[in-house]
């Protein structure tokens, strides 16, 4: 047994845990500080002093839900190339530098590909429609 | 020499007394270790946490022309104290239309991902609370939580002001994920390795190691990944899910209390957590400027005392630049982040390979001053 074998995800649950403790705690705190008197007017949602009209989960435009398409595809490629990162020094390292270079670079300009193409098709535009209407009215 | 708390004190004498005191036990003796030195990390954030808010009234004033809080305490320090006894004090409010168990969860996930955040931070070299060999890695995947804690926030309130701070808050901090996950990425690249303490290990000596100064990619990483840790913690000039002026508190709204008070905590721990990772990754963290032989205790607590510092520098320019610069508009926003970080941040990546190859690994003070 070495000590060296508690340096994993110990400290990492002891953090989490603190984190809940630390919310409980407030809460508690706050249960037996805080006053209660409720009122139904009180805990209607803030709506500018208003009645609130309707509830808030309604459809809902997003915009931009191409970026969270594109966001995905950024994530999983930052997930296949961190890998790569931490080895290329060491490929580098024995000599196989430019073959790691060639193979992480054709990798990234596929990317670079896909964004262009975004980027051309106005996903990445706050109103795309406008862009498309100025371009045929010319 | 990088290692975790346990293991550092285990190469001194009286590691072994502590052990005898523990019965040979040596799962419960880390354990202790790590619980006690969670709880003084945790408490010297909660309080770096708390004097943010004050440093930041503070410069705000200053740079306004005003006094700022002086009333509580000398030169009004103990503020974040009576607003935390405030904060504790008040009706905790919930509306009856909102998703009750998510609105509980809420500022609880914001809590668990900064703590979890802060037990990677290299705080010296042999301070480390859990050097993971997946490091940065494990610190991006768990940072995401903040942002889901935002947009459950928004969704769980029922009230139209949070669902479109939450949504807005959902866009932004996934779309500069990117740029700040490439940079990152670019210091992986030139470390070798995902580890904080691989990381720092390639940093050592003067500053024209540090990453920063690397190569003049890095350089630029540096800032690419500055501005998108700032829009990631939600800090201004990128607000906008809490934009006061337009959306009331975003994704807050609905908030009060003590709940309310773990949301800004979280924030404001994980603005230091942001700057002490920037600090780690380009600017050489807690590593002394000259090399000493012998490891004694103090050495590491002048390299926590010198980590400190450059990230409560950072912490500075974060309160500087939220007063300085006017707040975005939304589709500016998203702008800037894939049409002028995340293209930039991709070839900072490719310039950083590229010079690896080129030339051979050496950073720029090596071709000048020709060591190695």
């Amino acid at each position: 047994m070495t000590p060296a074998q508690f340096d994993g995800l110990m400290p990492v649950v002891i953090f989490m845990g603190l984190a809940v403790l630390l919310f409980v705690g407030g809460h508690f705190l706050s249960v037996l500080l805080a006053p209660k008197k409720p009122s139904h007017l009180k805990s209607t949602p803030y709506e500018c002093g208003e009645e609130p009209v309707g509830s808030a989960w309604s459809a809902f435009n997003i915009r931009f839900y191409v970026v969270g398409l594109i966001f995905i595809i950024f994530d999983v490629e930052s997930v296949l190339m961190f890998p790569v990162a931490s080895i290329f020094r060491e490929m580098n390292d024995m000599g196989h530098g430019g073959y790691a270079l060639i193979i992480l670079l054709s990798f990234i300009s596929v990317l670079i590909e896909g964004i262009a193409y975004c980027w051309k098709k106005g996903d990445l535009d706050w109103v795309k429609s406008y862009q498309v209407s100025a371009k045929n009215n010319k | 020499m990088n290692q975790t708390l346990v293991s550092y004190l285990s190469q001194y004498e009286f590691y072994d007394v502590l052990l005898a005191v523990f019965g040979k036990n040596e799962g419960l003796l880390a354990f202790t270790i790590y619980l006690l030195a969670a709880l003084a990390i945790v408490g010297l954030c909660a309080t770096i946490g708390g004097l943010g808010t004050y440093a930041e009234r503070k410069i705000s004033a200053d740079l306004q022309q005003r006094m700022g809080p002086n009333r509580v305490g000398p030169y009004g320090l103990l503020q974040f104290l009576a607003d935390g006894v405030k904060m504790m004090t008040k009706e905790d409010i919930m509306p009856f239309t909102a998703d009750k168990f998510l609105f509980y969860l809420a500022p609880m996930l914001a809590l668990i991902g900064v703590f979890a955040t802060l037990a990677v931070l290299p705080w010296s070299s042999g301070f480390m609370m859990a050097d993971l060999n997946v490091g940065v890695f494990y610190l991006i995947a768990i940072s995401s939580l903040v942002g889901v804690s935002v947009f459950l926030g928004g969704y769980a309130s029922n009230s139209k002001w949070s669902m479109l701070g939450g949504m807005r808050g959902a866009s932004q901090i996934i779309s500069y994920e990117i740029p700040v996950t490439i940079s990152i990425l670019a210091i992986t690249l030139l470390s070798g390795g995902m580890s904080f303490g691989t990381i720092l290990s390639h940093q050592q000596g003067t500053p024209v190691n540090w990453f920063i100064f690397h190569n003049p990619f890095a350089f630029v990483a540096f800032f690419v990944y500055a501005i998108g840790a700032l829009a990631e913690t939600n800090r201004a000039p990128f607000d906008l899910p809490e934009a006061e002026s337009e959306l009331v508190s975003g994704y807050h709204t609905e908030y009060t209390g003590m709940r309310f008070g773990f949301f800004a905590l979280a924030e404001y721990i994980e603005v230091f957590v942001v700057c002490g990772v920037g600090a780690a990754l380009f600017l050489g963290g807690g590593n002394l400027p000259f090399n000493l032989d012998i490891d004694i205790i103090p050495l590491q607590f002048a390299q926590v005392v010198i980590f400190m510092t450059k990230a409560l520098l950072l912490y500075y320019v974060v309160i500087w630049v939220r007063w300085t610069l006017p707040r975005l508009r939304v589709d500016q926003l998203m702008s800037i982040c894939w049409k002028y970080l995340t293209p930039i941040a991709i070839v900072n990546l490719m310039g950083c390979a590229i010079w690896l190859v080129v030339f051979n690994g050496k950073s720029m003070a090596d071709l000048i001053f020709g060591s190695h």
